[in-house]
């Protein structure tokens, strides 16, 4: 492993905490000012919903160097209640503000790779990765 | 696809021209420009960028703040940036809900289909329009060797997908009722029996069979809470309402139904349609029935199919063409 730093959510500050960390790893990677919005947005919302559902829980950031490229993998984890029913949160429109921000629907499109495991009962994990084009 | 740095070079031409003259023409390109990176699927935190980097470009003493405040921008405009693809992809998705539709519709079509019968001395017209793509009214004519010729009418109460699929329903129960379609009242009883036991209770079916027997010139029929039809007496030129006692259909299993019968003489005319018909909507208030009957007797002189087909087009046209109930209008006419 290259590099890895995290942050813990605990309460909402801890988002700006995590944003800062996924963009100063987004600018040492080289990555411009669009992708970095697109990163922390992304980062945001994953840790908005480990704030909001799972109560605690923590982001990682990765740098990724494969075969030439490289990127940035964002890990969120928590211990919370998991996610009943993913097909039905991964599907656009469903989100409760109704679209206000950009749920897990809207990180997916914001990155390049999405992977999502949740567990009832057990917590939920979910990573997602940025190449630098 | 035209590349995106192709793209950025083309704002920063647009751009620099507006910025020498501000001219109409100049704000002209922009707004062509927008047409052009919504088709490339551009989102507006990337046209923040290329604006940013055309500033940076053409001047060099800029004040910071000029640049940060882009940034700012640029955060902020993050979730029109999503809402705006989260938009393209739920336009796509409901084209494709919208031919799954159509296609449902079509098989709906050919499920529910029934020939109108050639039966001598009796003219028989329907139409039957949905108000969405799916049909939550029916109709449905049967003849029997002896030339009887049946009617059915029935209409859910709801419309659209869940209407139309439990219509289709009705179909087929009707398809394979037991050889007492003599008797509207038993037609009424088994489907009752069958859509009582068959679908959810929240849905209730209205419906009207009738049965003309040419050899007798009698017309026998029942309802389930049906919309009352009309029967046309050629000799006194009156229009009176063919009323019968019923439950709707689903609603109690051991229901009886009551069964009516009138003597149709030469000219004289029934009228069955769906609460659309009734419930046709004009900026003075639901149709009056009374205006109904006008509309039938100004189309009198047709035939039974002209005249069904002339009162749906006026009164789709009195509605300003926007259906709100599926429409459905049937008329019997004696002609010897
Ligand atoms: N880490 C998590 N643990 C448990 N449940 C979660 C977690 N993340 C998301 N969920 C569930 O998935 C649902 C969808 O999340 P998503 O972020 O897409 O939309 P939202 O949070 O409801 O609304 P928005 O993010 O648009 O304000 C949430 O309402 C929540 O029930
Ligand atoms: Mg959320």
């Amino acid at each position: 492993m290259e590099f890895q730093s995290c942050v813990k959510i605990i309460n909402e500050w801890d988002i700006v905490a995590a944003r800062q960390l996924g963009r100063n790893v987004a600018k040492e990677l080289g990555f411009g000012t669009v992708d970095q919005a697109r990163i922390t947005t992304a980062i945001s919302e994953l840790a908005r919903n480990i704030y909001l559902y799972a109560g605690q829980g923590k982001v990682c950031i990765e740098k990724l160097y494969e075969g030439g490229k490289s990127g940035l993998l964002i890990i969120a984890s928590d211990e919370g209640p998991g996610i009943p029913d993913v097909r039905k949160v991964m599907e656009d429109g469903f989100s409760t503000s109704g679209g206000l921000g950009a749920g897990l629907p809207g990180v997916k499109r914001l990155m390049d790779e999405f992977d999502l495991d949740t567990t009832i009962g057990k917590g939920t994990e979910i990573r997602a990765i940025k190449w630098l084009r | 696809m035209e590349a995106r740095e192709n793209l950025e070079e083309k704002y920063r031409e647009a751009l620099s021209n507006y910025l020498k003259d501000q001219s109409e023409q100049a704000l002209y390109q922009g707004q062509k420009y927008s047409r052009k990176t919504i088709e490339h699927k551009i989102s507006p935190e990337e046209i923040i960028s290329f604006h940013k980097s055309t500033l940076m470009d053409t001047y060099d003493n800029l004040p910071p703040e000029v640049l940060h405040s882009l940034d700012f921008l640029l955060e902020v405009m993050m979730g029109y940036g999503i809402a705006y693809r989260e938009h393209q992809n739920l336009k796509h998705l409901q084209q494709e809900l919208k031919s799954e539709i159509e296609i449902a519709a079509n098989v709906q079509h050919t499920l529910l289909g029934t020939d109108i019968p050639e039966v001598g001395g009796l003219e028989i017209g329907a139409v039957s329009v949905p108000a969405k793509h799916m049909n939550g009214d029916y109709y449905h004519f049967v003849q029997d060797e002896n030339q009887c010729v049946g009617v059915a009418i029935a209409d859910v109460i709801g419309k659209g997908i869940p209407a139309a699929l439990c219509m289709s329903m009705i179909k087929y129960a009707m398809d394979s009722l037991p050889e007492h379609r003599h008797f509207p009242k038993s037609v009424l009883e088994s489907l009752n029996r069958v859509v009582e036991r068959n679908v959810d209770p929240s849905m209730f079916i209205t419906m009207f069979y009738g049965l003309f027997d040419p050899s007798t010139s009698i017309f026998t029929y029942a309802s389930a809470g049906h919309e009352p039809g009309f029967y046309y007496n050629a000799a006194t030129k009156e229009f009176t309402d063919l009323t019968a006692k019923g439950l709707l259909l689903g609603v109690e299993k051991k229901t009886q139904y009551e069964q009516y019968e009138k003597h149709i003489g030469s000219g004289d005319m029934i009228v069955l349609m769906s609460d659309g018909v009734t419930e046709c909507r004009t900026s003075e208030g639901f149709i009056e029935r009374k205006t109904l009957i006008e509309y039938i007797e100004k189309n009198m002189h047709l035939s039974a199919q002209e005249m069904v087909n002339n009162i749906y087009k006026q009164l789709e046209k009195l509605q300003h063409f926007q259906l709100r109930d599926d429409f459905t209008l049937i008329i019997l006419k004696r002609n010897v």
